[in-house]
């Protein structure tokens, strides 16, 4: 069958990776979708996935998380996508593919983005039991499979950036981790041998065994033909279990060979710079299959995006070429830092390197400099944070000195050149090829106020999210210099920040309000009474600090009383009708019948609605104020504390049953959601708090929807943070890996307190995550790596908290005076609210709701003599 | 309303029909926060100290809601009037006049207070 000419013309796309997806996405933007049949030949037994990050499914993200392709769309635009099975051959003449199943398609146009396949060095036993290619979700699959059951040990062929994710992954699956690199450095195609250097110390200090300069002999194989070792070129022999080979990659172009496509000497289907193949003119190739007109076959997806867009923007007639690409890469391997751009090797005539290294902190920056001063291209290792600027400045003579680009912030002349010394054509995000005055034209122009507004506008930093804070930097910059007054006050009473009032609070060890708002407040809020906003704002940074700036540490006392919201001031929570809700504790979800009976007895007697909450604990509803401490004496008086259901403050850590009782648990997920609960309880922190610890990936806590979530590993314990469900659901970010108990517990002492510190009133993690410069990279750097040498400080700010924790309820029944406000009217002591009553509903009660409504009574039906004063 | 000197001998009156009623001792109202007080007759009323003792009273019932709420707010000051901002949704009540300062077309009962 050959396309007839009348009919729809057809685009046939072999390969569906993340460059055909986008290829089709493209289409689908250019109306082209709707103009052409659009059949796709899919190798793999699912549909595009992010490649990219193939390695984070060991951390815990599904082949389903990782899919780049939306069902919707594909159906949207009537593409018809053939996954498992693949093009095996092409007849240009007839202009068909066949694919393996038999299925012809007849195409006008063809686009192969066949990709490329993992080169195996032709070792004796290569294809030995034992032996993978790390390049697909099936080979992980099986690495896995075997690491599970048959390998203690593992090596990996090849110290690239895909070698050193290989062996990462390894590490995580609890083998024992070696690389073997022939080159003498690792990623010896994007570092020097000082980068290279700084490098392995780094990956060496995180217990992977680093063999550089030899190459693989031999596999050796076992009497079962299993893989038991290795053979290396130094005549050593290195005992191992199982062996990814990692050693590059070379361009699927045998599709095109066997149809006589002109191909490059060293592989890659040649094309021109429409992406169009030199010989077929029917015929195009995107991506890492195709050898661009420079001469170079590009394995990095950025550019893979630029042919796709190319590609499409040719079938549409549209002008677009494709002649080359920047390879800059900036990348987080193993939790470190690599970055290269420009000519890092300096190949370039004449030219001169600056370089700073400190091995102890495994740093180590290079720039190449041309003669005439000229930023030609750099590496760096250990610390990338200048990356975004001396990109964009690639190709232009700095303004400083090129020595103190490289010089750690603080350092006598280490200068922190900002964007703002970029010049206008500079590129800050190269995904997407966005200059500077782009951005700076989507603030004055197009009216954007937040980087979220720029990014929409001008698609920069929504590829690799590299030049997020520079971009933040450019707009903050661009709205001051543009005369917006941007009032980052906390309400109309304070023009400060809560962070910053955190910060006086901290330092002046303030504990009273009046004072605060009488000397940082604004002028004409001073003396008077403040507002709703602020007053729980300053008493949650007070209760946060209390232990080090010598506040009393409940939230009932003296002034402190006056500036709780309704919940605090109850210590429950308010509903509808007036009455309140009670939650005690019930850490991790763990209860015995007892205590159940407990709950259930005193929900009895006093007549309360029972529901089990999300947070895996119980809520009795529909208490009166003055039941309130009659019911907590009975619950204190059963080992019950106070929940925090009512405060800005920690609620549950969730768990699942773990080890103990099921059957894939490999960690105490309960001990460990008990330990967290009774570790943080009671902290006061801008917003609720709210955690959960999984015995296993499978996750049934729910783990990765929290402020602060855990999940086990064979090892110990992955970290997670910025999670939230609610209106706003937002998957939480993977901090650090396999950590031990107490690792786990500092990470997460130093997380919550420079949260506390420096997040907005009423700002959630996932928020706060997305808002502060640097985002989560930032947060790493500062809790895991103590960027700014805070972290002692952290750590002895939550051991205060954790030493000075007591009760809330059971101090509270003790006090006469904190008593006496638990009374629904002050001179009836004994008379409780008409209005707060129930009528039945299904075996319990509810809140009789029309008697609220008999209370509302017109404007005007005003008492005489009221109002006039 | 008048300005209280500090002392704990004092009662704080609320002014009915027919005359000055009395809601309990100064001391027990906190300065910054409210107590409700029931009336003879089922009214329910909200009274407030704040921190230059100043006092005020205002429908214990929150207009929004139906609730009898409105003791439990958060008080302020909003261009120097004094308000209660509703723990139910957050409208403000201006303490003097009871008209709610975020939608015009509300107002709740005020009452005038006194310790004496």
């Amino acid at each position: 069958m050959t396309a007839t000419p009348g009919a729809t013309p057809t685009i046939v796309l072999v390969g569906h990776g993340m460059v055909g997806q986008r290829f089709l996405e493209a289409l689908a933007e250019r109306g082209l979708t709707a103009t052409h049949r659009v059949v796709v030949l899919c190798e793999e037994p699912r549909p595009a996935y992010d490649r990219v990050q193939l390695t984070s499914y060991f951390s815990g993200r599904t082949p389903e998380e990782l899919s780049l392709a939306d069902p919707e769309f594909i159906e949207a635009h009537g593409i018809e996508l053939h996954v498992g099975d693949p093009a095996e051959t092409v007849d240009r003449e007839a202009r068909a593919v066949t694919a393996r199943s038999g299925l012809v398609v007849g195409y006008d146009i063809l686009v192969l983005a066949t990709g490329s396949y993992p080169f195996v060095p032709p070792v004796p036993n290569k294809d030995a039991v034992g032996c993978f290619v790390y390049r697909t979700v099936e080979d992980l699959l099986a690495i896995e499979d075997y690491a599970r059951t048959r390998a203690a040990t593992g090596a990996v062929v090849g110290g690239g950036l895909l070698g050193l994710e290989a062996a990462g992954a390894l590490k995580g699956l609890g083998l024992s981790a070696h690389i073997v690199e022939f080159a003498p450095r690792l990623m010896p195609v994007q570092v020097d041998a000082g980068g290279g250097a700084a490098l392995l110390r780094t990956i060496e200090d995180m217990g992977l065994s680093v063999h550089t300069g030899v190459g693989t002999q031999e596999v050796v194989v076992g009497a079962d033909g299993a893989v038991t070792g290795m053979k290396l070129s130094d005549g050593s022999e290195l005992a191992t279990d199982l062996v990814v080979f990692s050693a590059g990659v070379r361009p699927r172009d045998q599709l095109a060979r066997d149809c006589g496509l002109a191909v490059g000497e060293r592989g890659g289907i040649t094309v021109d710079d429409r992406c169009r193949s030199v010989s077929d003119p029917h015929v195009f190739a995107i991506g890492e299959c195709a050898q661009a007109s420079d001469g170079r076959v590009y394995g990095l997806v950025a550019p893979g995006y630029e042919q796709a867009e190319t590609a499409a923007a040719a079938i549409a007639g549209n002008e677009a070429s494709f002649t080359g690409a920047d390879l800059s890469t900036k990348l987080k391997l193993l939790g470190v830092d690599v970055a290269s751009f420009g000519d890092a090797h300096g190949t370039a005539e004449d030219c001169l390197d600056v370089v700073y290294a400190d091995s102890r902190a495994g740093l180590y920056k290079k720039l190449v400099i041309g003669r005439d001063g000229t930023l030609l291209g750099g590496i760096l290792v250990g610390d990338a944070e200048a990356y975004g600027t001396l990109r964009a400045l690639t190709g232009s003579v700095p303004p400083v000195s090129p020595e103190s680009l490289v010089l750690p912030a603080g350092a006598d002349s280490g200068a922190q050149l900002g964007p703002s010394a970029l010049p206008d054509e500079a590129v800050v995000c190269s995904c997407h090829n966005v200059s500077k005055g782009a951005i700076r034209g989507a603030v004055t122009e197009h009216n954007c106020t937040t980087v979220p507004e720029v990014k929409k506008c001008t698609k920069a930093g929504t590829g690799c999210g590299s030049c997020v804070k520079v971009l933040g930097q450019l707009v903050t910059a661009e709205l001051e210099a543009s005369g917006v007054e941007v009032d980052k006050g906390l309400c109309g009473c304070f023009g400060r920040t809560r962070e910053e009032l955190y910060e006086i609070v901290r330092a002046l060890r303030l504990t009273s309000y009046r004072e605060l708002l009488d000397r940082y407040g604004r002028e004409d809020a001073r003396g008077g009474d403040g507002c709703e906003v602020c007053k729980p704002a300053v008493a949650s940074v007070i209760a946060s600090l209390a232990p080090v700036i010598g506040a009393s540490g409940h939230v009932l006392d003296g002034e402190q009383a006056a500036l709780q919201d309704s919940n605090d001031h109850f210590l429950a929570n308010l509903q509808k009708n007036g009455s309140y809700s009670v939650v005690p504790r019930i850490p991790g979800g763990e209860i015995a019948p007892e205590k159940l009976i407990v709950i259930g007895e005193v929900a009895r007697d006093f007549g309360l609605y029972t529901k089990i909450t999300g947070g895996q604990r119980i809520d009795m509803f529909g208490a009166r104020v003055e039941q309130l401490p009659l019911i907590w004496a009975r619950l204190v008086d059963a080992g019950f504390e106070s929940g925090h259901a009512y405060g800005k403050s920690l609620r549950t850590v969730k768990s699942c049953v773990g080890r103990t009782w099921c059957r894939y648990g490999v960690q105490d997920s309960v001990r460990m959601a008990i330990d967290l609960e009774l570790r943080y309880r009671g902290l006061r922190s801008p917003h609720k708090l709210k955690s959960a610890v999984s015995g296993c990936a499978r996750e049934c806590a729910e783990a990765q929807s929290k402020d602060f979530g855990v999940i086990a590993t064979s090892n110990g314990w992955n970290l997670y943070v910025g999670g939230n469900g609610g209106a706003t659901p937002r998957h939480a970010d993977l901090l650090a890996q396999d950590l031990s108990d107490a690792e786990l517990v500092r990470l997460i002492d130093r997380f919550l307190m420079f949260y506390i510190r420096t997040a907005d009133r009423l700002e959630r993690t996932s928020t706060w995550l997305e808002r502060i410069p640097g985002g989560l990279d930032h947060v790493r750097d500062v809790v895991v790596h103590d960027s700014l040498g805070i972290c002692d400080e952290l750590e002895a700010l939550m051991r205060a908290h954790v030493a000075h924790y007591r009760d809330e309820w059971a101090e509270t029944i003790d006090d006469p005076e904190k008593l006496a406000r638990f009374v629904s009217f002050v001179n009836a002591p004994d008379t409780p609210d008409p209005v707060v009553a129930f009528v039945p509903e299904r075996d319990q009660m509810k809140p009789d709701l029309p008697l609220l409504s008999i209370g509302l009574r017109p404007a005007d039906d005003v008492l005489e003599g009221s109002a006039q004063r | 309303m008048t300005l209280a000197p500090e002392t704990t001998d004092l009662l704080v009156q609320l002014r009915l029909e027919d005359g000055w009623f009395t809601v309990c001792d100064l001391h027990r109202l906190t300065p910054g926060r409210g107590v409700a007080a029931l009336l003879p007759d089922g009214r329910q009323v909200a009274v407030f100290r704040d921190r230059a003792d100043r006092l005020y009273g205002i429908d214990n019932r929150d207009p929004f809601g139906g609730a009898a709420v409105l003791s439990r707010g958060l008080t302020g000051t909003h261009r120097g009037r004094p308000f209660v901002a509703s723990p139910l949704l957050k409208q403000r009540f201006d303490l003097e006049t009871g008209q709610c300062l975020d939608d015009a077309s509300v107002r709740v009962t005020a009452y005038r207070v006194r310790s004496a």
